[in-house]
């Protein structure tokens, strides 16, 4: 049985270039829904990083800045951070749930579509494939721009409150290696908020998504 | 080979559980459909025509009773093979066309051939030559809502036959359009049925389809009520017509 099984099972294939292809032009034809649940992780992104950037920033301008500066930092205590931490624990958290919420309903609405790519043959695991790319690439854009969003508007916070000194001592590594890790974190998040709505996509049966009248 | 069983389904039966109260929809059907016929299932609403329909493409499970596709019983397969079965073996038509909205007519008809392991080259081929078959060779780049519901079907009906199944199941496929471009449809169907061999079994309301059909099962509270043949049909449709 499970020798047949493997043999079934390679000639129902969904090969991965195609799962893209499908996933990406879903986004594309509904830009605008797509946009506002990216929307979500590119604020969540965007406050994360400015965090990140705030501290690579200050810690820059602690190593090489002039005395003057040196003194302004040292009245940042130590209390604001931690808070600023809930906060942006907070905000991912939320921005989760919203990918979670905007998946569920994008799987209501598209009960036929599934049914449909069920009744042609598609497995429970192409359905499951499809939900996870489309999130994971609103993820991976939405936290590209959240991360160059966030880090630009603390660019110029800082160079406010600090003077143009910001750009010579400019942490130009700190960024790189922040901006990766918010987009991996941003990337990661949407899949998983995903997780639990392609699920529910993947065990509809077919039969009771052709009854469902829109 | 003309007198192999495509379809055969013995003592179905089908229960559905809803709070306290069991209707029981099919109160066991028995049936055989032969390779290259062409089939209407034709009852009321409620009588458990789309609920044999279901039954017999494999997309739900009889609660008793045996159902063979190509001489297996369907009820022994498990996930793998059944999408295998509906890939391979089974095209589906819908009345309301169920295309992908977001692909393009031909991607929607290379996506079942994808599924099937072929190449992207071969499947826009036959793609392309599907689509020409049923008319639509200068629509191939479309998507559904650029289609009129006769052209809409069309592509369904392409879709159906992208991976040459043994038997197409088509659900109310002209419940949606208007007489003439149904009986396009029809004709369309017959074509396939009579050009490539494939069974076609359809599930309808539509007294155009009896005319095509080679045979006619009528289907009451759940059993099958009668089953005539072409040659006994005419003199119905006549009395039906005349009324």
């Amino acid at each position: 049985m499970t020798d047949q099984e493997k043999k079934i099972g390679k000639q129902v294939v969904l090969p991965l270039s195609k799962a893209v292809e499908i996933s990406v032009k879903s986004i594309k034809t509904r830009l605008g829904r797509s946009m506002i649940t990216a929307s979500g992780i590119v604020l969540a992104i965007a406050f994360l990083m400015s965090i990140f950037m705030s501290a690579s920033i200050n810690k820059a301008l602690l190593e090489k800045g002039s005395l003057e500066i040196k003194v302004q930092l040292q009245n940042i205590g130590e209390e604001e951070q931690v808070k600023q931490i809930w906060l942006v624990v907070l905000s991912l958290l939320v921005c989760v749930v919203g990918i979670a919420n905007a998946m569920l309903m994008s799987v209501t609405e598209r009960y036929k579509e599934i049914g449909t790519m069920k009744c042609l043959g598609a497995l429970d695991k192409f359905i499951i494939k499809l939900f996870l790319l489309e999130s994971g690439f609103m993820g991976l854009f939405g936290s590209i721009a959240g991360a160059l969003l966030g880090g630009l508007m603390m660019t110029i916070v800082s160079s406010i409150n600090y003077g143009l000194e910001v750009f010579t001592k400019f942490p130009i590594a700190g960024f790189l290696y922040y901006f990766v890790v918010a987009v991996i974190l941003g990337t990661v998040l949407a899949v998983i908020g995903a997780i639990y709505p392609a699920y529910t996509a993947a065990k509809m049966v077919p039969a009771d998504a052709m009854r469902s009248e829109i | 080979m003309a007198e192999e069983n495509v379809v055969r389904t013995r003592n179905v039966k089908k229960v559905f559980i809803m709070g306290n109260v069991s209707l029981e929809a099919l109160k066991g059907i028995n049936l055989e459909i032969k390779r290259g016929e062409y089939i209407s299932i034709m009852g009321p609403s409620g009588s458990g025509k789309s609920t044999l329909f279901n039954m017999i493409g494999g997309l739900d499970k009889p609660t008793d009773g045996k159902i063979y596709i190509d001489e297996v019983d369907v009820a022994q397969l498990d996930a793998y093979e059944l999408a295998w079965l509906r890939c391979r073996k089974i095209g589906y038509i819908f009345q309301s066309f169920n295309l992908i909205p977001v692909m393009t007519a031909l991607e929607n008809i290379t996506l079942p051939m994808t599924f099937a392991g072929m190449s992207t080259d071969d499947a826009i081929d036959k793609g392309v030559r599907l689509l020409t078959m049923v008319g639509l060779g200068d629509r191939i780049q479309h998507k559904p809502v650029e289609l009129s519901g006769g052209q809409q079907q069309r592509v369904a009906v392409a879709r159906a036959l992208a991976n040459d199944p043994a038997i197409i199941l088509a659900d109310e496929p002209t419940g949606n359009l208007d007489l003439k471009t149904g009986k396009e449809i029809i004709d369309l169907l017959r074509k396939m049925n009579k050009e490539q061999g494939v069974t076609i079994i359809s599930a309808t309301h539509d007294l155009k389809m009896l005319d095509v059909s080679d045979r006619v099962f009528w289907i009451r509270d759940g059993k099958v009520e009668r089953v005539e043949r072409r040659a006994d049909l005419d003199l119905n449709i006549g009395t039906v017509e005349g009324e």
